[in-house]
């Protein structure tokens, strides 16, 4: 058994060794071995498009995860209200968590399509002036990443939240109600707060998405227009496999590790140190 | 799960009740739309021809339907140099999905077995590291992984392919047994032990057959998320040996001859049709597995 276990901690932790020392020498095109110290760091943090990757992802991070999370909150409640058909309904939610992020990239690249798109639909409705060209457009692209992830993606939040909601006690639904509280005061006041560990999860998750997202932006927008919607995982992969630039590239993908380390261990920490002790 | 036996919350009386669930309806149907017009669009489009799509609108339904643009995306288009269609890339991504799967369900049992029921010292760090794997972003693995199936000779092909998504997919078939079997009692086990079987006698004779359900959850999550991957198969195989996500994205992105979107949305159903059929099928397991992902070690 050990054999097996050594082995899938040194294709993690070793490799990660691995990445973490090129991204300490002087790597060209070609792994080099020689120590050289934090000089891929300062070619990393002077490049304009590792800012403009950044920033992407704060922006598109905060909001993804805003909006999911407000969707799911809110789909969950309206779910919770004794609704017959909510295993038909709930389907529909969670289906495009199916779907590669390459198909949803695919199809709302298609509805966005300033030329035969909701632009398009639009104006033909009577709007001549109407436009929406965000798809295209370098200040707005990012956006077009967000509204495609939102529609991913909530409808998962709305599965984590619902579970959350069903494992609320009855009795203290009961007691909210006996004391005369309403509909909203009962899940503002009692069972949302009740509900902060599937919160917690629920944007632990969103968040390592949001981190992690390379395929939609591929599909989507493909970084650009020129590299405007570029997110760290675009740029470690264009420096890796088309630039050859392998040091800055290894230097960014430890970023990317850093920040989720930031984010996830805290919250396993606290998951495996918690209950069962 | 329901509360059928619950009084109080939300539930007046007279219209204002009536009220309440007409806007309630109302808001979870506009949600349904939300979710399901991309989908409807995706498939009124892959069933016009060209002129009515340059003529109508992005919600009109097809006038007259047409299976054109599917057979051209399944045999004909343009991936790349190669205009065999997604066809040979869909059979690609069966090729490695099967194996894929099949691999990283069975070493992620006997994982979760080992850990929770053949106790050995540090299992629990073992358990926090590979739980941490389940985590990490990719790309921290990319470069090494490249040159690994370089120097195995292993790169740019379906075994290659197959190897990264069996090692990766370890954290998480390793993390939902672990689940599985922390939940099972140790006495059969102890019992077996006793009589003498060994560690593969118990694992074969009676774990593996007590753990079904966590076996469809594992395979449905693992299929879901090899079938979808798009960064170890564009990272990792060459034209030929691309998997059907690949392939999608470069019919989508060739640059060459008249943008075709009714190919296009129809090489977007096809690369979705599996995972979407067994999300159909098999829903509760795929919910299933999506929040055991998500929560507690």
């Amino acid at each position: 058994m050990s054999p097996l276990f050594a082995l899938s901690l040194f294709f993690v932790y070793g490799f990660i060794a691995w990445t973490v020392y090129i991204s300490f020498t002087k790597s060209g095109v070609m792994p080099n071995y020689t120590f050289e110290g934090l000089s891929q760091y300062e070619r990393l943090w002077a490049t304009p498009r590792w800012y403009v990757a950044l920033s992407n992802m704060f922006v598109f991070s905060a909001l993804f995860i805003a909006i999911s999370l407000a969707i799911g909150i809110f789909l969950a409640i309206l779910l919770d209200q004794r609704v017959r058909i909510e295993g038909v309904i709930r389907t529909i939610y969670l289906y495009p968590m199916a779907l590669s992020f390459i198909v949803t990239g695919t199809v709302w690249k298609w509805i966005l399509n300033p030329g035969l798109g909701i632009q398009n639909f639009v104006r033909k409705a009577g709007f001549e002036d109407f436009t929406f060209d965000w798809l295209v457009n370098s200040n707005y692209a990012i956006y077009t990443i967000v509204i495609a992830a939102v529609w991913q993606s909530s409808g998962y939040a709305m599965a984590l939240f619902l579970a959350g909601l069903r494992s609320v006690d009855d009795e203290i639904l009961k007691a909210a109600a006996i004391d005369g509280a309403g509909a909203f005061r009962t899940y503002f006041s009692v069972v949302l707060p009740i509900m902060r560990p599937v919160f917690l999860s629920t944007v632990i998750i969103l968040a390592h998405l949001a981190i992690k997202s390379f395929d939609l932006v591929i599909a989507l927008t493909g970084g650009g227009p020129g590299y405007a919607t570029d997110m760290p995982a675009t740029f470690m992969y264009s420096f890796a496999f088309q630039r050859s630039e392998l040091g800055v590239a290894a230097a960014s993908a430890v970023m990317m590790l850093a920040t989720v380390i930031a984010i996830v261990v805290p919250y396993l920490y606290s998951e495996l140190r918690g209950p069962n002790r | 799960m329901s509360r059928k036996n619950l009084s109080g919350i939300v539930q007046q009386k007279g219209t204002q009740h009536v009220v309440m669930r007409t806007l309630l309806f109302l808001t979870l149907g506009v949600f349904c739309l939300y979710y399901l017009i991309p989908l409807i669009v995706m498939i009124a489009t892959s069933l016009k021809s060209l002129e009515e799509i340059r003529a109508g609108s992005l919600l009109s339904l097809p006038q007259k339907v047409t299976f054109d643009a599917w057979t051209k995306a399944w045999s004909s288009a343009c991936v790349g140099v190669r205009c065999d269609g997604l066809q040979p890339f869909f059979w690609n991504s069966v090729a490695m999905v099967v194996p894929a799967v099949t691999i990283s369900t069975i070493l992620g049992a006997l994982n979760g077995y080992a850990l929770t029921k053949w106790r050995f010292p540090g299992a629990d760090i073992i358990f926090a590291l590979i739980l941490f794997g389940a985590f990490i972003p990719f790309q921290v693995i990319l470069l090494p992984m490249a040159r690994t199936l370089g120097v195995l000779g292993l790169a740019g092909t379906i075994p290659g392919l197959i190897l990264v998504h069996v090692i990766y997919g370890l954290a998480f078939t390793t993390l939902f047994f672990r689940n599985f079997f922390i939940g099972v009692s140790s006495g059969i086990i102890q019992a077996a032990q006793i009589d003498g079987a060994g560690f593969f006698g118990i694992f074969f004779r009676i774990v593996l057959p007590m753990s079904l359900p966590a076996i469809v959850v594992t395979v449905i999550w693992q299929f879901t998320q090899i079938w979808n991957d798009f960064l170890f198969g564009i990272a990792f195989t060459v034209g030929d040996s691309n998997p059907v996500t690949v392939a999608l994205n470069n019919v989508v992105n060739t640059s060459t001859g008249v943008k075709e979107y009714n190919v296009d949305m129809a090489a977007a159903i096809i690369a979705a049709l599996p995972t979407l059929a067994v999300y159909v099928i098999a829903g509760a397991y795929f919910v299933r597995g999506l929040s055991a992902g998500a929560v507690k070690g």
